[in-house]
């Protein structure tokens, strides 16, 4: 039997990997994808919240999450792709104009 | 049972919408306009912000009003909140009309967006549930990565908004793992069901653990120290204006943000977040300030500065009292007048042969453009908090509601900050007063830019005499934060 307590762990798993790509990791494309691997989390916590407590709120409420995560991808890979054609890398220690 | 949803509801979010609209029209506009000929988009963007603070005050009531079973609330403390977005905004507008121009960029596309970031603000400052104050924030966060990074060709401005970028995605997925944690233990999303639910749980670990995400990722939105890495760097790297609306609007919803859920949503745990804002507040004080002394960018010590200034303010949060956040309240509206205006100084200085914003480009300022470096006098005393200046009033009231909260030492860790920030305020005034003409062109005033300067310069000086009615709304704003409100419908 598949319970809530498990659903966490993997949600904090899934979260775990995403802060820690994002600590670790220099290419922007790959930190970008750790962040949605965090969002990602949220919205396994969320679902799995709502079945347990038979609540319709937090389905709703991982749909708003899914919906803003593809915003954002899609401005950040825009901001990326800018970042890109004047730089021609997508390393972050090559971001060296202002101290990081 | 109330309806859903009903025309009333929809009345009482007249602000929101008139925005809306005005973002809609000039979204159409731009398209239809020819890229050389977009400078009147400015002045509808202008006519958008004017209309939507003329529709706060108009749905304005004595009691606060819950919208759409209370997913928002149209209260005096959202009122008050709005007012210094919409002001923010306004300034912001006039500030870019000429600096746009300057530096090739489009009017149209970028008044969009500052109205969209506006837009979500709003909507922070008036959320009362969970899930509608993480779609305003993203409303506003989305357009402020685009702004941070719309001159494309300047890599400055790339840099800022990669930054910005990754770091303000990276502080939403650790704010929204909080969130739902918080929803999880209480099943609701609403602030106040929140609140009964986390009251009769007591405190547990989860609870906990939720608290230090949810202040950990609001602490990167307010840049407070140690999530401050991205303020400095974006602030140097995005367009002028933005930085300004950034370290005043963006600052102010989410303050609003950290208001409504701490002390609407948690009040019951404030034993534990008082700690941990305190030790914040003390850290971001102290290491704003010390790291402006040694900076040579204007904007950059102005960044630095605006991280201590977030330090000052959570001093407000801490005492949690009304008169704390009423303080908060006013601290806001003066800080807006000074922030705004110091950084109108930097934009004048943005000439088509000079970036100017390094410290010494500020230099012999007072004799090439006397008015500018009188204000920008007044704006450097007034965020030291030298009397007769408005900031001086808004820090006595910070520190006095600290003192008044038994938060003794608080009030005078934040008296020694301000000492030290002198230095390097004064250090402003000594290039402008003391040192050669810069380099470059002359720096001529505009007609937007003037008004911008007389309004916060205005704002800075009158505030800092006569602030009694300025008190007493953010009094009764203060009163309004936590109060259950009438349900729309039934008006």
């Amino acid at each position: 039997m598949i319970t809530a307590t498990h659903y966490l762990l993997l949600s904090v798993g899934l979260f775990s990997l995403g802060v820690i790509g994002v600590l670790t990791r220099r290419n922007i494309i790959i930190i970008l994808m750790s962040i949605e691997l965090m969002l990602n989390a949220v919205n396994i916590n969320l679902v799995a919240f709502s079945h347990e407590l038979q609540n319709v709120v937090g389905q709703a409420f991982a749909v708003f999450v899914i919906v803003i995560a593809a915003a954002e991808a899609a401005v950040g890979l825009g901001i990326i792709l800018a970042f890109y054609r004047n730089k021609e890398t997508v390393n972050i220690d090559e971001m060296n104009l202002l101290r990081w | 049972m109330p309806a859903w949803f009903s025309l009333n509801d929809l009345y009482y979010l007249l602000p929101e919408l008139v925005l809306a609209s005005g973002v809609l029209v000039l979204l159409v506009a731009t398209a239809l306009t020819p890229k050389r000929r977009q400078g009147w988009l400015s002045w509808l963007a202008l006519g958008a912000l004017a209309a939507s603070a003329a529709a706060v005050l108009a749905v304005a009531r004595p009691v606060p009003v819950d919208v759409a079973r209370g997913l928002i609330s149209v209260d005096a403390f959202a009122a008050f909140f709005k007012g210094i977005v919409l002001l923010a905004a306004a300034l912001t507008v006039l500030l870019s009309v000429r600096y746009l121009d300057t530096e090739g960029a489009r009017h149209g596309s970028y008044m969009f967006l500052v109205l969209c970031a506006t837009l979500g603000m709003m909507f922070m400052a008036s959320g009362t549930d969970l899930v509608v104050i993480f779609v305003g924030l993203e409303t506003m966060a989305i357009a402020f990565y685009i702004l941070a990074g719309l001159l494309k060709p300047d890599r400055r401005s790339n840099e800022a908004a990669v930054k910005y970028f990754l770091l303000g995605a990276f502080s939403l997925g650790i704010l929204l793992y909080g969130i739902s944690i918080l929803y999880g233990m209480s099943g609701t999303t609403n602030l106040r069901a929140l609140a009964e639910a986390v009251a009769a749980r007591g405190r547990d670990p989860w609870l906990m653990l939720a608290l230090i995400l949810v202040a950990a990722g609001i602490g990167f939105k307010i840049a407070a120290v140690p999530f401050h890495m991205w303020a400095p760097d974006v602030y140097e790297g995005a367009p002028t204006p933005i930085t300004a609306f950034l370290s005043v609007g963006s600052k102010a919803a989410s303050f609003a943000m950290l208001l409504r859920i701490f002390l609407e949503g948690l009040p019951s745990l404030s034993g534990d977040w008082t700690i941990l804002f305190y030790v914040l507040a003390v850290v971001t004080m102290t290491v704003g300030n010390i790291a402006a002394l040694t900076q040579s960018n204007t904007k950059r010590m102005l960044a630095y500065s605006s991280i201590a200034h977030a330090g000052y303010l959570l001093i407000g949060v801490i005492a949690g009292t009304t008169r704390g956040v009423a303080a908060m309240l006013i601290y806001f509206v003066i800080y807006a007048f000074m922030q705004m205006g110091a950084f109108a100084v930097v934009v004048l200085l943005r000439r088509a042969d000079v970036i100017g914003d390094e410290l010494k480009d500020l230099g012999g300022l007072l004799a090439r453009q006397p008015f500018a470096a009188v204000a920008m006098l007044v704006f450097m005393l007034s965020l030291g908090g030298i009397p007769p200046t408005a900031g001086f009033m808004g820090k006595f009231w910070l520190f006095s509601a600290a003192i008044d909260a038994n938060y003794v030492w608080l009030a005078v860790i934040g008296v020694l900050n301000s000492a030290v920030s002198l230095y390097y305020y004064l250090r402003v005034v000594v290039f402008m007063f003391m040192k050669h003409e810069a380099a470059g062109s002359q720096p001529a005033l505009s007609p937007a830019l003037t008004t911008a300067l007389v309004v916060t310069l205005a704002g800075t000086l009158v505030l800092g005499v006569y602030p009694r009615p300025l008190f007493e709304l953010a009094e009764l704003s203060a009163r309004a934060l936590g109060v259950v409100g009438v349900s729309a419908t039934v008006f």
